[in-house]
């Protein structure tokens, strides 16, 4: 489709599931009679910046069934999310939406390089979480062979990627990290591994040349989200520049999440997404908290459906210093380049008297090479700071300090130390 | 041997890093003959001549430090005025730059020894002889 046609058929769809979620969900009918928006006064796409947002909290607040917009005789299944910081999120599907859903995973897979000739091991948790039943029903509508090894038992999931030929791997990129290096220990080999669907976590550049490299694989990242009914929503191709969003069921915007207007195509700001087709639980511009941008220019695969970046962080890590914003993670990929320091790092932000803000990076000088004169090390400094100042438009302190003298940390990393608050 | 084996060791500007690697090489048992360190805002360069510096090396990077070899050149001056200025103009004269230099006097013999760091060490090696001027072996320096 053309990107002409591609966004008649949103505006479309758009006015549809205004109308929709208006008349069935009490919340959206409130919202949209406070801000004085109806369907019909939706003219362009652009006009989706007049209609209300949706948090995780308006969720939470309505659990469990408060955003349903059919009666539950209509909804033929339930996925929920975790809930690890509350209340889950609940879904709920109608025969269609199954459908629907089927078919936007069947497109990721078949992005991906999952064929009918394919053995595929899905080794997600089967149960509440959506990652397991949506890859499961998207890959059986391709044709491919499912192994619904569900998640534990490592030895056996490997038993049965070597015995039964298993050919494509549904994991988190940290589960397949595991196996590859368990399978390493015990001296496995010969995998016929090809293509490896990674979600439901983030994935960084050297966590998927890790498992590319131990597994002899093609990885691939998809995403999707409980609240918009789980995978499917976008995938990448065999190009990988971007995930291409299933842009006739989702349409998805860049806002700045402070200021929550829109931002201009292939600027980095929040993704918000709205489902153009979903009937058991519409949601209205769900603000994501995830960090990308979009790009709208066709793939060199062919397909026209705009493409999310791999997301570069959550709105929650977001930092920002004199006025601009600053993902941990842009520092991270900047720092990754480097050589002669080490990955470890540490962001500190302090406020001066008068109010400025302050960022300095810690790194550790690992190298010894650069100790013959002072020039090389100031030079080391120096280039870390243009880097970083080249990416995130921001001049920073950087210090070098001793090796192994940075924090270690076993679980999520706390790498920022923001002393702005304190006197 | 004449290349001397210098030890440069980064060391961050706080209180006790000095101490604490002094210490890491006092446990190992390892002399220290001549010790400098420059400094910037908040991390400096500490040089060291000790009597083993392959070994001080290993147990610095050991306790996680980050430090190197460097090879330097002595020279041996005698006490004339314009001693140094001779071995400065040899230098230049050959279009070494020196990177750094310090000097510093035996208590034994009562000498006053020149030790520089240059890139291009065997130009200078050979200009200084050519010219009459005494190098340090690293083996006499270990013994001073």
């Amino acid at each position: 489709m053309s990107r002409k046609d591609i966004e008649a058929l949103q505006l479309e769809r758009l006015r549809f599931i205004v109308d929709y979620a208006d008349k069935r969900v009490p919340f959206y009918h409130k919202k949209l009679e406070e801000l004085g928006v109806t369907a019909e006064k939706i003219k362009t796409l652009s006009d989706v910046k007049y209609l209300p947002m949706t948090t995780k909290t308006d969720l939470r607040d309505h659990y469990p069934y408060g955003f349903f917009a059919v009666p539950m005789r209509e909804i033929v299944r339930l996925h929920a999310s975790s809930g690890t910081t509350g209340k889950p999120i609940v879904g709920g599907y109608t025969r269609n939406d199954l459908n629907n859903w089927a078919d936007c995973v069947a497109r990721v897979c078949t992005a991906a390089g999952i064929t009918d000739e394919d053995i595929v091991q899905i080794s997600f948790g089967y149960g509440m979480f959506t990652g397991a039943l949506g890859l499961h029903y998207g890959l059986e509508k391709i044709g491919a062979t499912v192994v619904p090894a569900s998640s534990g038992n490592t030895e056996r999931q490997l038993m049965m990627l070597q015995d039964f030929g298993v050919t494509g791997l549904v994991s988190t990129p940290s589960y397949a990290i595991y196996m590859s290096e368990v399978a390493r220990e015990k001296g496995m080999d010969g995998f016929k591994l090809k293509t490896g669907l990674f979600g439901s976590e983030g994935c960084t550049p050297e966590m998927r040349t890790k498992i590319e490299e131990n597994f002899h694989l093609f990885a691939t990242d998809n995403y999707g989200l409980t609240e918009l009914g789980g995978p499917g929503v976008a995938g990448e191709c065999e190009y990988r520049c971007g995930l291409h969003i299933a842009e006739d069921h989702y349409l998805a915007e860049i806002i700045d999440p402070d200021t929550l207007e829109p931002k201009a195509p292939g600027e980095t700001g929040e993704l918000v997404i709205t489902t153009l087709t979903k009937e058991g639980v519409p949601m209205i511009r769900y603000r994501t908290k995830d960090i990308s941008r979009i790009h709208y220019e066709p793939c060199r695969c062919g397909r026209t459906h705009a493409r999310m970046e791999k997301v570069m962080g959550r709105t929650d890590d977001m930092l920002i210093i004199k006025g601009v914003n600053v993902f941990p993670s842009q520092i991270e990929s900047v720092l990754m380049t480097i050589p002669n320091i080490g990955a470890h790092y540490q962001l500190i932000i302090t406020r001066s008297s008068k109010f400025m803000d302050n960022l300095e990076v810690k790194v550790e000088l690992i190298n010894g090479d650069l100790l013959e004169r002072y020039k090389e090390l100031e030079q080391l400094r120096e280039d870390i700071r243009a880097q970083l100042r080249s990416t995130l438009r921001l001049d920073v302190k950087v210090t070098l300090v001793e090796p192994k003298t940075l924090q270690r940390f076993e679980g999520k990393a706390k790498r920022i130390l923001d002393l702005r608050n304190e006197h | 041997m004449m290349i001397i084996k210098q030890i440069s060791v980064f060391v961050e500007n706080k209180a006790g890093r000095l101490a604490d690697i002094t210490a890491v090489l006092g446990r190992a048992g390892i002399d220290i003959r001549f010790l400098s360190i420059a400094d910037t805002s908040d991390f400096g360069i500490l040089r060291m001549l000790v009597n083993r510096p392959e070994e001080a090396v290993q147990v610095l990077k050991e306790a996680g430090l980050t430090a190197k070899i460097t090879d330097v050149i002595g020279v041996r001056m005698s006490d004339v005025p314009g001693t140094f200025a001779g071995v400065a103009k040899i230098m230049a004269d050959v279009n070494i730059s020196i990177d750094y230099m310090y000097a510093f006097i035996s208590r034994k013999t009562n000498e006053a020894f020149l030790i520089m760091r240059i890139e291009e060490i065997e130009t200078g090696m050979e200009a200084l002889k050519a010219h009459g001027v005494a190098l340090l072996p690293s083996e006499e320096l270990y013994d001073l």
